[in-house]
């Protein structure tokens, strides 16, 4: 069977719906609901026009060479999510969720964000749908994303500052798991990645696979073939099974995620869950996971807000167990070189989240040498990430002026 | 080894004497292991009949503020799943009530499904209550609950269509635990309405006991939930107490919610 037809809510023994019975209507709801859209030709059309009329669909591809020239020679084509209307790819599933959100006549949207990408892109769509919208953020999340906030405020949405466990994603999607169960009749979960219980692996996947759609195409319209390899960073994982999905079934076509390597792996701050994790059950689903001998969550740690989650979409768990993915740590350290880099060198400004994959990217060209072609995600743009850069880098003087 | 002490006959004899069965979680390790035993002592000693001790866990989300707060405790104080065990001998050893777990799923799959069933049934626990495990997923806990002889109580929610009240029914052992509303546990002002229709489509669908929780805090609750079901489940409240004013308000709360149970 080809890869590329798998559904859920197994993917291989990864998936699944580990929730309490309070939200199984809803899933359940929403599942049809999404079955029924997927055959209804006026749905799809409905999603490609909002696409390409509001999101800027298809997002360009841009061949960086000047960035290449330090990864070995190897051709580096950037698939440009992050020039979507919102910033980054999380818009093609929230408007895909959206559509789905009228068509069960829910009123009130929810959703958690890390990064507060996915959280930007809800409040953006209930905005232009015309929907309530509260948007769950780890309390340390809204620190280090306050840019963020604001923008989903100025947007109408409350933004409910998450105070429990690590004041991060995880407890993000706790809080908001909560206010489903609670609210379920009236209110539709907009989840953000690609984890989570059935049916959200696969929906999120379906409205994200037309980033890798794209992009084959138009790899194979600028060079004549398809890439050496993919790549894309990793949190829960929708950017890269967005892009990886097409490619699932071109055997020559490497596919490698990169997680946030934190401080190093070695190290206990760090969110690289397929790299140093092992099976289990978080949020709804059977998926690697960083926990303890006892099965507890670990607090995991990564600069980027995005990728800061101890849990991975349940798809990718699987692609790694059949080893047609493969999955590496990124440092902090390293993605922050990268984001400078590809700035640097070609104008771009990176997410810290994509920096992840541009630093992977790296060193992958320089493994697979001048003749590869590399095809990079950058799923996101860093505007949002100015303030941790200019600390980072030091860009500020000692009265807050930028220097 | 002993023979697995249930709930079922519990239950039944308590709607036989009185107008139902009183159930009370508390978590293990808040505030300490040792008070939470002796919590759970003093609960049955004040009119408890069924105990549900919940596993301290990192993601909850079931839970309200009161049990996040006192499991958050317990973890930041060392908790580990084996003080569970431990906890479910010394109160079984002291007290002649049925002893569940309450357990979040991860943490039974991380210690084995196998090996968590015998190590409950040899520290002489009566079962488990699986809130984020539907009997879709439960494939593996039935056949090591069928070999142990351990309960099983599966979770039916007023949202569960007719096919799932019945899953829940055919799945469970010991009695099915009635979601009384839409929600997370913490104490209500009342308990809705939609906890007497579940229970009734639970008896319908042959249910041979069904305990009401989320959102009891007294005795009258108790009295009222009990008019119409077999079992009423009280967790936040108790927890608050013993969080507030120790063990003795937790007794004095328990005693309130057993004259629930009484009829006059």
């Amino acid at each position: 069977m080809a890869l590329r037809t798998q559904t859920g809510p197994y993917f291989g023994d990864f998936g699944g719906r580990f929730v309490p019975e309070s939200l199984i209507a809803a899933l359940d709801e929403l599942g049809e609901a999404y079955d029924l859209a997927k055959l209804d030709p006026a749905f799809g059309d409905e999603l490609l026009e909002l696409g390409r009329s509001y999101t800027g669909r298809p997002s360009i591809i841009t061949e960086v060479p000047r960035f290449a020239e330090h990864a070995g020679g190897a051709r580096i084509i950037l698939k440009r999510e992050d020039l979507n209307h919102t910033g980054s790819h999380k818009i093609n599933n929230v408007l895909g969720q959206a559509l789905l959100t009228r068509r069960i006549g829910k009123r009130r949207v929810i959703a958690e964000t890390g990064a507060g990408q996915h959280g930007v892109a809800t409040a953006t769509a209930a905005a232009l749908f015309g929907l309530e919208c509260t948007i769950y953020m780890g309390e340390v999340d809204t620190e280090r994303q306050a840019l963020n906030v604001a923008r989903m405020r100025l947007l109408g949405a409350e933004v409910v500052a998450v105070k429990a466990g690590s004041r991060t994603l995880k407890d993000a999607i706790n809080e908001a798991m909560r206010d489903w169960v609670t609210n379920v009749a009236t209110t539709n979960y907009i989840f953000g990645t690609v984890a989570g219980p059935h049916p959200f692996p696969e929906m999120v996947r379906d409205f994200q696979k037309i980033i890798g759609e794209e992009a084959r195409q138009q790899v194979l319209d600028l060079t004549g073939s398809l890439p050496t390899a993919v790549t894309a960073c990793v949190g829960g994982g929708s950017n890269a099974i967005g892009i990886f999905h097409a490619f699932l079934d071109d055997t020559d076509v490497r596919l490698i995620g990169y997680e946030a390597g934190g401080e190093g792996v070695e190290t206990e701050r760090h969110a690289a869950t397929i790299s140093k994790g092992r099976p289990g059950v978080l949020h709804g689903a059977r998926s690697y996971l960083l926990q303890d001998d006892d099965g507890q969550t670990i607090e995991s740690h990564s600069i980027s807000a995005g990728l800061d989650y101890p849990g991975v979409g349940p798809e990718h768990s699987w692609l790694a167990a059949i080893g047609r993915a493969e999955y590496r740590p990124v440092t902090d350290a390293a993605a922050m070189e990268a984001l400078r880099l590809l700035t640097r060198t070609e104008g771009i400004i990176p997410a810290i989240e994509s920096a992840h994959a541009l630093a992977g990217t790296l060193e992958l060209g320089r493994e697979v040498g001048r003749d590869a072609t590399i095809l990079v995600s950058l799923s996101g743009r860093g505007d949002k990430d100015m303030d941790t850069a200019a600390t980072y880098f030091d860009l500020y003087d000692a009265t807050g002026e930028t220097k | 080894m002993n023979p697995v002490r249930t709930v079922g006959p519990v239950i039944r004899r308590r709607n036989d004497e009185a107008r139902g069965a009183l159930i009370a979680y508390l978590p293990v390790g808040f505030p300490t292991l040792d008070e939470s035993v002796e919590a759970a002592v003093a609960l049955v000693e004040n009119g408890v009949d069924v105990l549900e001790l919940g596993l301290p866990y990192s993601d909850p989300v079931m839970d309200g503020p009161v049990i996040q707060a006192a499991t958050q405790q317990a973890l930041a104080n060392g908790f580990r799943v084996a003080d569970g065990f431990d906890a479910v001998r010394r109160i079984t050893e002291r007290t002649d009530a049925p002893v569940l777990i309450m357990t979040y799923w991860n943490p039974v799959v991380q210690y084995g499904v196998d090996r968590f069933a015998d190590d409950l049934a040899a520290a002489g626990g009566a079962g488990l209550i699986t809130p984020d495990l539907i009997p879709d997923e439960a494939a593996e806990w039935v056949a090591a609950s069928d070999r142990t002889g351990l309960d099983r109580v599966f979770l039916a929610a007023p949202t569960s269509t007719d096919a799932r009240i019945r899953q829940a029914v055919e799945a469970s052992r010991g009695f099915v635990y009635a979601v009384s509303t839409m929600g997370i546990t913490g104490a209500r002002s009342d308990v809705d309405q939609a906890a007497r229709t579940l229970v009734t489509r639970l008896s319908h669908a042959g249910a041979p006991a069904s305990c009401v929780g989320l959102g009891i805090s007294t005795g009258a609750q108790v009295a009222e939930v009990l008019e119409y079901a077999d079992g009423a489940i009280v967790g936040s409240a108790l927890v608050k107490a013993l969080a507030d004013g120790g063990v003795e308000a937790a007794s004095t709360l328990a005693a309130d919610l057993a004259r629930g149970t009484r009829v006059e």
